[in-house]
């Protein structure tokens, strides 16, 4: 099965990478084009509209790769490294092991080569440090990263219980929504409705919802802390501004706790593009504050419906046969002993 | 200033037929005695706000105020299914939301609905924190956000954060089965007419176990009838439960808070150890 599919999809790859090429040198760095002032179209109400369907979906990583000194690549180099990483993202998974028959990431078209991708001639999202990292972290920030390590030790081993899962396998949050917005490896998708005073942002991953007031009320209590923060909004005249804080550190961004705020900026730049920055403000964990930049591609809808929990056979079935596992092995222990 | 010159210009204008308008809604007040205080008429020449594409206004945060997520149907004061919760969880009586009062079952369907209620604190999907379906995501108790744009119109709600999407242009069939089911809607004068189809069958109308098939098929009507509340009318159809279409009406009321907002209600956390707490690992003995 799996070797019929092979040559197709080599086929489709070079058709791909082809096209890729071609298109190269018209895709280009959001900021280079800043020069050209656009105007976005208007809402009924006069703000900037960034309504529809739009994906971040994009092979440019967080964190600039050990080894690359610059900032931006060559188009020909920056096809390299998506042909690159676009063979390492269908290696995941080798054919006709366990781990394929759950996440054969091309057959069923999740690698994002498949679908619409954001091309970037930038070597990392990452434009702050200059150096495309991440800060060190501050003598506080090691401390709780060494507590977090230690309390999810004591939650036991992955498949010991729901809790000691992860975040994404459990259904709870994944990266598309953020703060900030990341490409979440497949589905990256998003759908933005606008109404006065409100911008919606739907994540197709667990139909998660940002909605950005706009109406200068201030944050909630302390007291209130949510996954995704509370994010309140502005317009900087073409640019949608939002801050967001109220985390309540359960949904760590690369390590970020329930002091980070996330400042984002959204501005449509083109018809097809929205541009993506945001900076990284969590004093208790770094020393400095941080900033990278992306873009949002125009895509076509629907969003599906993303019911992830309520078919979360993975979760069960892991758990279960986890436990079959080890009564198994004890079973096979108490043969040995008995012989 | 305008919309009070212009309100002002259509009452004078409707001063001519608006007596009769109204002697006929008295004349029909001993049918409608029966069914829930939302058919109490609204005023008949209430228009609201427009948007500024110039549509009713539906935006804000709204919230039933009834004991329908208990039971659709009218029902007496109970204990708590939970006996832990004593008189904090126990079911408030309510005089039931249902037009006619009762749900017109399959004779089968209603004994199915009768062992769900008997099995409810296993079967509810409430319970599991899943997605809670339409219409019972508008009268489950949490409110919900109307966001509307001239293509799409959000229903944003804080229990599990359900998502629908109304489809006001680019309207298509439901591209898969789903447990919010797929909206496309229209504007009938001053009403939103939302028409929903595509559900799966896998969610419940409330915790009293009512319940459809995938052949549901849901009609909602959100009429404004005054700045705060809204007329949510629904009709119901489904060949494989039910033996004829039926209605259920209730007002939505809007919340007036200034800092009113969607909060986070993400329950997978809170159900994890009811539902996978069985597989956890058991220490070495």
């Amino acid at each position: 099965m799996k070797r019929t599919w092979a040559p197709k999809r080599g086929a489709r790859r070079r058709l791909l990478l082809g096209a890729v090429a071609a298109v190269f040198l018209a895709a280009s760095v959001p900021s280079a084009q800043q020069t050209r002032p656009y105007k976005a179209p208007r809402t009924p109400d006069g703000q900037p509209d960034l309504q529809g369907f739009w994906t971040n979906s994009t092979y440019t990583p967080l964190e600039r790769p050990d080894g690359v000194t610059k900032a931006l690549y060559t188009p020909e180099e920056a096809e390299a490294a998506i042909k690159l990483a676009i063979q390492r993202e269908s290696a995941q998974t080798e054919p006709g092991t366990t781990a394929d028959v759950h996440y054969d990431f091309s057959q069923f078209g999740l690698d994002r080569s498949q679908s619409l991708f954001v091309r970037n001639l930038r070597t990392s999202l990452i434009v702050d440090p200059p150096t495309g990292k991440i800060p060190p972290l501050t003598e506080e920030g090691k401390r709780r990263t060494a507590l977090r390590t230690e309390e999810q030790k004591k939650l036991g081993g992955r498949w010991d219980s729901a809790e000691s899962n992860q975040l994404d396998d459990r259904c709870l949050i994944m990266a598309g929504p953020g703060p900030p917005m990341m490409d979440a490896a497949y589905n990256s998708n998003y759908q933005i409705v606008q109404s006065p005073g409100v911008v919606m942002i739907l994540t197709e991953m667990i139909h998660d919802v940002r909605i950005v007031t706009l109406d200068g009320r201030p944050q909630p209590d302390a007291k209130v802390r949510q996954w995704m923060g509370v994010s309140r909004g502005r317009w900087d005249g073409e640019t949608l501004v939002v801050e967001t804080t109220n985390f309540n550190g359960k949904n760590p961004f690369r390590g970020s706790d329930e002091n980070l705020k996330v400042i984002e900026r959204f501005t449509r730049l083109s018809d097809d593009t929205i541009e993506y920055k945001f900076t990284i403000d969590d004093p208790t964990m770094w020393t400095r504050p941080w900033s990278a930049e992306s873009a949002m591609k125009k895509t076509v809808g629907p969003i599906f419906e993303h019911a992830c929990h309520e078919g979360n056979f993975g979760l069960y079935n892991t758990l279960v046969g986890a436990r079959l596992e080890e009564k198994r092995q004890a079973e096979e222990a108490l043969k040995k002993g008995s012989k | 200033m305008r919309n009070r010159l212009l309100i002002g210009t259509t009452l004078a204008l409707m001063a001519g037929w608006l007596l009769p308008v109204l002697t006929n809604v008295a004349a029909q007040t001993p049918a409608a005695a029966q069914t829930p205080a939302a058919q109490a008429p609204a005023s008949p020449a209430y228009r609201a706000p427009r948007t500024p594409d110039g549509k009713p206004n539906l935006n804000g945060i709204w919230q039933t105020m009834n004991t329908a997520n208990w039971n659709i149907e009218a029902h007496p004061a109970g204990p708590s299914p939970a006996r832990e919760l004593g008189a904090a969880g126990a079911v408030p009586a309510g005089l039931g939301v249902v037009d006619g009062g009762e749900i017109p079952y399959l004779p089968a369907a209603r004994k199915k609905q009768q062992e769900n209620y008997t099995n409810r604190l296993k079967l509810d999907p409430e319970i599991k924190c899943y997605l809670p379906g339409v219409p019972r995501a508008t009268y489950q108790g949490m409110p919900f956000q109307i966001i509307q744009s001239t293509k799409h119109i959000m229903l944003i709600h804080e229990f599990a954060g359900a998502v629908r999407t109304i489809y006001m242009t680019d309207q298509t069939e439901a591209p898969a089965d789903s447990w919010m089911g797929w909206s496309n809607g229209r504007w009938e004068g001053e009403t939103l007419v939302v028409d929903t189809k595509g559900f799966n069958d896998l969610s419940w109308l409330d915790r009293a176990g009512n319940f459809h098939s995938d052949a549901l098929h849901v009609v909602e009507r959100f009429t404004p009838r005054s700045a705060e509340t809204i007329t949510y009318d629904v009709t119901i159809e489904d060949p494989k439960v039910f033996s004829r279409p039926w209605k259920m009406s209730m007002p939505l009321y809007k919340h007036v808070e200034r800092n009113a907002q969607i909060l986070e209600f993400r329950c997978v956390e809170f159900v994890e150890d009811l539902l996978y707490g069985h597989l956890r690992k058991q220490p070495a003995k």
